[in-house]
């Protein structure tokens, strides 16, 4: 039977907590992928690969991924929403993994919004 | 949905919304008997047998954002064109298991798709469930249990980066041993 390399796992743990990085709790910035049917169908499972695929390369630690349902604007699926400490949450529509490489780099880590791809701003009143 | 894999990411998604804390997921290839089988089940909220009733009519959903809910027809259509079969059996608060059966060589058979991606996707995003993912392809197996890697991490959260491609390299490398097909 196939099994899991202990060992391995151990060593990524060491390795991860030998990072003088920030922690959980510490976050600046939180990616959702949207994962209905919808979203899954249009390739948000791709999307979120590339994300993690980023974020790894990258090495940076204070991002979050997480996944939520449909918002209900299937069409436009895959849709992210980046919410970046103290500011406004952009929605992004009709991604792919190219789209959000872009997106990781441009916006994520630089911070300028990649307005072709925003489908919605979020504001205060919106919420 | 171009893969079952999909599906499968799909329908867990309905699971980790009913609550489910611990979701087992199991492909069973068998070759002899020509059936490819898959199995989900979860320990989350259950339906009451009226909703089960309903679950596989694509105009009914749960959800209030859209009037269509396709996931489950998709997943049971997939299964039927293929001579397979479908079944839902659920609980009301003990949670819902979804068995798909499939002519493993059935022309219309999507293939099973990218699994590792599938796997480490809801691992990522919900951290808070435990998996239990069993895939057997006739006689060898491999199990990939999250209870197992989260005991081993301590501290370290699960869907760290370095920690997902290291579960998905593993799962890719595992699935290769075992002969799993696609």
């Amino acid at each position: 039977m196939a099994k899991l390399k202990i060992e391995d796992l151990k060593k990524i743990k060491e390795r991860v907590q030998g990072e003088t990085s920030l922690r959980a709790g510490e976050r600046r910035v939180k990616v959702t992928v949207h994962m209905g049917t919808c979203g899954i169908a249009a390739g948000a499972r791709e999307v979120m690969d590339s994300l993690m695929n980023e974020i790894e390369e990258s090495g940076v630690t204070d991002v979050v991924v997480t996944t939520s349902g449909c918002m209900g604007l299937c069409s436009r699926e895959p849709e992210i929403t980046v919410e970046i400490l103290d500011q406004d949450p952009i929605i992004y529509e009709s991604m792919n993994p190219n789209k959000m490489r872009q997106v990781f780099k441009r916006h994520i880590l630089e911070g300028e919004v990649q307005t072709p791809f925003v489908l919605a701003k979020v504001t205060e009143q919106g919420k | 949905m171009q893969e079952l894999s999909m599906n499968i990411l799909d329908i867990v998604e309905n699971s980790t919304r009913a609550g489910a804390s611990l979701i087992k997921i199991s492909v069973t290839e068998d070759r002899r008997d020509d059936i490819l089988r898959i199995e989900i089940a979860d320990d989350g909220d259950g339906m009451e047998p009226d909703i089960v009733k309903r679950a596989l009519d694509p105009f009914y959903t749960s959800k209030t954002v859209r009037r269509v809910g396709l996931g489950l027809p998709l997943l049971s259509h997939a299964a039927q064109i293929t001579g397979g079969s479908f079944a839902i059996e659920s609980k009301k608060g003990e949670g819902t298991t979804v068995t798909a059966t499939f002519g493993y060589r059935h022309i219309d058979r999507q293939p099973l798709g990218d699994m590792p991606t599938t796997m480490t996707t809801m691992i990522a995003g919900n951290p808070g469930v435990d998996f239990i993912y069993t895939h057997r392809s006739d006689d060898k197996d491999y199990t990939l249990d999250t209870r197992e890697v989260k005991n081993e991490l301590e501290d370290v959260p699960i869907g760290h980066p370095k920690v997902i491609q290291f579960i998905k390299e593993n799962i890719r490398d595992s699935l290769k041993e075992i002969g799993a097909g696609r």
